[in-house]
């Protein structure tokens, strides 16, 4: 049987981008449909009604939500190519933790980005910053978050570097500066076929701020 | 010759995040050295096995430390292969994972802010948002005894923990009625199922203890 694969995305969604690596690692082809998040398709309310967000990865026609989760899912359907998550179990549990972890780092960058003011705006720099140099020490000087493999870590964070060159804009600060392992980690990431293909154009993920800002204003 | 297994779990009594790995541990015939903590007086060992959360629980496994509940329950079921919690479905898994998230995320989130609301009308409000989202796990139920089929698993142990044995007790303790058995038949019929399972029934929280403490916490809140 052949498997029917869709993934309802926004294109510069960072959860997005871990489940189109995902399947590019896994060489899954697959259908990628374009969400309008101002109005949302019949279809992904339908496949995502508790929280009616993208990313939502439907194969064969049932739906899988949240993209740690589609990741996982995506390393146990196909476990042949490219393994995700390390077989041991103390070593997946490392790299679910930090998965967990670099989620935790949003609440921050949510701030930076669409704070009210100047003061929540620097209080989420502060916070994101922070986070990023935890992350990176626990990097450490390993090539990726696996050590020599690419793996479930690298594609959670990954995700977040399309959106760096608009954080340092809005935010008045050096992610290199401040992390300098975790620049050079990330530019190995894109060298990867399945991260070059999958990582939206940073400068088009910057020109689009404005209109987000907007928006939220609007909210 | 086997190895001795050695298996601490650091917790808080009140804590539905370490009673559910408890509860796992009973199901696993797995046995463990258990260490209390108080909430305000984290022991050193916690600080350091946990520093960057600084949060139970905490499970040592042979000199390994593995942090989050979650991620805890997770690293049982691959461990030890007995008595499995996850099924073995990747799309089976990937909904447990999801509604295992909202328990953990939002139900538990909407479901403390309602205890900490002084206003009845708030309190309601919440109520209502909680009762919505609970809705997700009723449907699920249908024609099961338990999310986890025949027996309890991975999702029966966070959603457990969380909501008839943690959430229901502070409702109850400020009076506010937010599941009943007429909307929630499913879910109802579930718990009486939970009850009867002894590696659940033995890490639930003393009812009237567990009842007193989250008044004080909602309390805490309240005039916060």
């Amino acid at each position: 049987m052949v498997d029917e694969v869709i993934l309802l995305d926004y294109w510069p969604s960072l959860f997005g981008v871990r489940t189109r690596i995902a399947l590019e690692e896994k060489n899954v082809k697959f259908d990628y449909i374009e969400q309008d998040l101002c109005n949302k398709s019949a279809l992904l309310l339908e496949m995502n009604p508790v929280h009616k967000k993208i990313p939502v990865l439907i194969h064969n026609g049932k739906p899988v939500c949240e993209s740690l989760i589609q990741v996982e899912f995506i390393d146990e359907t196909w476990p042949k190519a490219n393994p995700l998550l390390p077989s041991d179990p103390y070593q997946r549990a490392q790299a679910r933790f930090w998965g967990n972890f670099i989620d935790q780092m949003l609440p921050g960058l949510g701030k930076l980005m669409w704070g009210a003011n100047g003061e929540e705006q620097e209080e989420g720099k502060k916070e994101f910053v922070e986070m990023l140099k935890t992350v990176e020490s626990e990097l450490g000087d390993r090539t990726y978050f696996g050590g020599e493999t690419f793996g479930y870590v690298d594609i959670a964070l990954i995700g977040y570097y399309c959106w760096f060159d608009a954080f340092e804009k809005y935010g008045n600060f050096s992610i290199e500066a401040e992390c300098p392992k975790i620049i050079a980690w990330a530019k190995r990431c894109v060298k990867r076929d399945s991260v070059a293909k999958s990582l939206p154009d940073s400068e088009k993920v910057t020109e689009l701020v404005p209109e987000l800002k907007k928006k939220k204003r609007v909210e | 010759m086997a190895e001795k297994e050695e298996v601490k779990l650091l917790g808080i009594w009140a804590s539905p995040f370490s009673r559910r790995i408890e509860m796992a541990l009973k199901l696993k015939g797995i046995p463990y050295d258990y260490v209390e903590e108080i909430l305000e007086h984290k022991s050193p060992l916690l600080l350091a096995l946990n520093p960057i959360h600084k949060k139970v629980p905490v499970l040592v496994h042979n000199g390994k430390t593995i942090l989050e509940s979650q991620v805890i329950l997770e690293y049982i079921d691959e461990t030890w292969k007995q008595s499995p919690i996850l099924p073995q479905d990747p799309y089976e898994r990937s909904k447990a994972r999801f509604l295992a998230k909202l328990v953990d995320e939002q139900i538990i989130t909407a479901g403390f802010v309602s205890m900490a609301r002084a206003d009845e009308k708030g309190r309601e409000a919440l109520a209502e948002q909680t009762r919505e989202l609970i809705m997700n796990l009723e449907k699920e139920l249908v024609g099961k005894d338990f999310f986890g089929g025949k027996s309890v698993g991975f999702l029966d142990l966070v959603a457990g923990s969380m909501i008839p044995f943690c959430l229901e007790r502070g409702w109850e303790g400020i009076g506010l009625k937010v599941i009943t058995e007429e909307k929630f038949p499913e879910y109802s019929r579930w718990v009486k199922n939970l009850e009867k399972v002894e590696a659940v029934k033995d890490c639930i929280p003393p009812r009237e203890k567990h009842v007193e403490h989250m008044n004080y916490m909602g309390e805490r809140i309240r005039s916060a």
